[in-house]
Parts: structure tokens; sequence; C-alpha cells
């Protein structure tokens, strides 16, 4: 039995957007906090630690986004837990999301000149005021045009928690196809909702990049 | 709970295993040497083409990438065929990796065109050189040059995203696993293996990339 894609489709497609976009808010969110702590590891003086955030780094670059989540739902399964697709897709995602996070941050971190940490520690700060006072207010800087580029490549990445069965966008749009069966009617809207959602983003990201880079000394 | 981890499922499939693999590599060269050639005309149009031509590319460009790789896979493999085009799903895999590289890469060598100093140019059409021997000789070589690390790590990222199209069971390397998971329901140890196949992959290209730089672009370390 062929429907006809109509309202009620439409409709259906939409709706699915909130689990895209309440996905796409937790890798972040999630991925941000994980991404600080590693970015912290790569610029830290300890080695060891230094060691196991470029390992942890190179693992999630050097590796295929839908293993990761393919290991995440069914390693869930080795350790005895019963891991909904939502759950491994928001784990997932998270993980990932702070590699990556974690290394665009690292270069931030780094791009702030020595003598701000010298300076600092001259003053007395400890680790800890260091980083919170003086380097990280002016990493962020930096790293807020990236940041956000970045926020698009995670909401294109929940596409593929379709692949494991959680009905976000992309996978409304498959059962919608199958049951209207107008591929290119369906997967355009589907691909124009995308654009809809990250064109704006990656505007917003050229911007802010193009005010940070006008000389500001 | 204690997990009995059974490897031999996995290794008895190593041919085929390897078979994905090669296939995941035959399409990513297939779509960067494709994607470069298609990257290096659209930073050339976006540089000096008219007008309609620019913005043409600048459509494309953005489009392709602010849409998920999987939605512009399902428009290729699902809905060309309903306009009469019927692709088989590596034909089409391929295809869909050539679209999205392409526009990644028109961007990263319209950067680096857009670095060569205008000086340069005049000076070499003021030794007498042709466009064509000015374009390739001042203008795109010293360009890849400066943009070949993000070039590279671009064309690492379109390995690592050639997973996806197992969405339309091309015979790369993640169909394969999804095939022998499915015979053999050892899915952790099948994907535990075939992530060890991609990072082991991601290494080799970063090497041979190394390597390729070593020879395309010794002239500057020889010569001074």
């Amino acid at each position: 039995m062929i429907r006809a894609f109509g309202y009620n489709e439409f409709l259906f497609l939409l709706s699915a957007v909130q689990w895209t976009l309440l996905l796409s808010v937790i890798a972040f969110i999630g991925g941000g906090i994980v991404g600080l702590v590693v970015a912290l590891g790569r610029t830290s003086d300890v080695k060891p630690l230094r060691w196991l955030s470029t390992g942890y780094i190179q693992i999630f670059q050097g590796t295929p986004l839908l293993m990761q989540l393919f290991l995440v739902f069914f390693g869930a399964t080795v350790i005895g837990i019963d891991m909904s697709p939502w759950v491994a897709a928001a784990v997932g995602l998270t993980l990932n999301t702070s590699a990556f996070l974690g290394e665009i941050w690292r270069g931030c971190i780094q791009s702030v000149p020595r003598g701000q940490w010298e300076a600092a520690s001259s003053l007395g700060l400890r680790y800890p005021g260091l980083m919170r006072y003086v380097i990280l207010p002016q990493a962020v800087k930096v790293a807020v045009p990236p940041t956000v580029g970045y926020l698009v490549q995670v909401i294109k990445g929940t596409s593929l928690a379709a692949i494991i069965g959680f009905v976000e966008l992309t996978r409304a749009g498959q059962i919608v196809n199958n049951a209207t069966f107008q591929p290119f009617l369906v997967f355009g809207i589907v691909a124009a909702i995308y654009f809809a959602l990250c064109w704006p983003l990656s505007l917003l990201s050229q911007r802010l990049e193009a005010r940070y880079a006008a000389p500001s000394r | 709970m204690t997990y009995d981890f059974q490897f031999d499922a996995v290794f008895a499939s190593w041919d085929y295993l390897l078979d994905g693999a090669w296939l995941t590599v035959r399409l990513s060269f297939g779509a960067m040497a494709i994607g470069l050639v298609i990257a290096i005309l659209c930073a050339l149009g976006k540089t000096s083409g008219p007008k309609p031509v620019r913005w043409l590319i600048n459509a494309y460009i953005e489009v392709i990438r602010n849409t998920p790789f999987l939605v512009q896979i399902f428009l290729i493999f699902f809905g060309l065929p309903t306009v009469g085009l019927r692709l088989s799903p590596d034909v089409a895999a391929l295809i869909a990796m050539v679209v999205n590289v392409g526009a990644y890469a028109t961007e990263i060598i319209r950067a680096g065109i857009e670095s060569i100093h205008k000086g340069q140019i005049e000076a070499g059409l003021a030794l007498g050189l042709r466009p064509l021997q000015v374009f390739r000789h001042i203008i795109l070589k010293p360009a890849l040059r400066t943009v070949y690390p993000a070039l590279t790590s671009q064309f690492i990222l379109l390995m690592l995203s050639s997973s996806v199209v197992s969405a339309i069971s091309a015979d790369e390397l993640t169909s394969v696993a999804n095939n022998i998971q499915s015979q053999t329901f050892r899915s952790f140890e099948i994907y535990i293996v075939v992530t060890g196949i991609y990072l082991v992959l991601a290494l080799m290209f970063s090497a041979l990339f190394a390597g390729i730089y070593r020879l395309a672009f010794a002239y500057t370390i020889d010569r001074r």
C-alpha cells in the first residue's frame, strides 16, 4: 500500500527534528565537558596525561563515527547493559564530539602566548587560577568561531543514529520514503531541513572568524 | 556477568574482510582523484569565473557542506532511479563520495589559490609564460603545497566516512562487517576488529600522504 506524501508525512518529518536537535545538544554539551578535560590533558605538563589524551584523540579521529556508534551499541550488551539506540547514539556522539572539540580547543589554548603563562605563574597563580583567570578567557575568544563551525558537524553526525535505528530526522525520512516511495521529494525535504539548521551556523561561524581575524591590537 | 569473546568467527572471514577493506581503499582513492579534479576546476571557477559560475559553485559547496553525507547518499541511490538513472550501490557510493569531497576540497584549494601573491602571477606573465603555464606552475602547485595538510586530512576523513555507504550495502568494509555480523551474531568482536582495520588504514593513508609530499614538493627543499 503506497501512501501519497501529504501534510501528515511532512509533520512527521518536522516532529523528528526535535530528536535531531536534542541529540545534537546532548552531544555538544557532553562533548564540550569531556572535550575540555581532553584539551587540558593535551596541554598539560604531565606526560602520561598528555599521552592519554593524545591517544584518545587519535583513536576517535582515526576511526569512523559509525563504528564508534556500533561499538557503544553492541559493547553495552557485552558488559551486560541493555542500551537503547537513543542512549547509545547520545554516548557515541558525545565521545566523538569530545575528541574533536578537545583537539580544536588544544590549539586555542596553545595559541595564548607563552608570556601570559609565565606572567601568571610569576604573579603566584597556581594551575587552576592560571587556567581560569588568564589562559582560558583568552583561549575562548579564539575558540568561538571553530566551535560554532563544529556544531554543524555534530548536527550532521546525528544522522548516523538512523543506522542504529534511532528515529531522528534521517530515519524518519527513511520511514516516510518506505511508505510513499517518493525518494527525491522525501530526502529532498530532509536535506532542506538539515540545511536550514546548519547553514545559519556556518554563516555565523564565518562571520565570527572574520571579526576575530581583524587586527585586535 | 561474563561475556565469552569469540574472535574465531571474525578471523574465519578474514579474506572477506580484506576484500571489503580493499574496496574501501579503491572507493577512497577513486573519489579523491576525481574529487581533486572537480575541486581544482571549481576553485578556479570560484576565484576567477563569471558571476553566475561563482554563484553556482557557491551553492554546490554550501548545500553539500550543510547536509549530512547519509542523506546525500540516499538522494543519489534512491532518488536518481526515479528519474531513470539506476545505479549499483558501488557506483552510487563512489558518486556520493566524489560529490561530497569535491565540495570540501574546493574550499580548501580556493584558500590556497587566494594565498598566492598577485605579484607572483604578474611576474610569471611578464616572463612570457602562457596563462595555463602560470596557473599550473605559479598558482596551482604552490597553492596545493600550502593546503596539503588540510587537503590530506580531508581525504582521510573521506575514507572514514565511506563507512556510511554501508547504508546502501555497497560491498565495502563496513558492509562486509554487517554481513558477517548477521551470520555469526558476534557483533562486538566484528566491529572492534573492523574499527582496528580502519585505524590501520588511516595510519597508512597518512604515511602515504607524507611520502607523496616529500616526492611532489621536494623542490622547495633542494633549491635555495
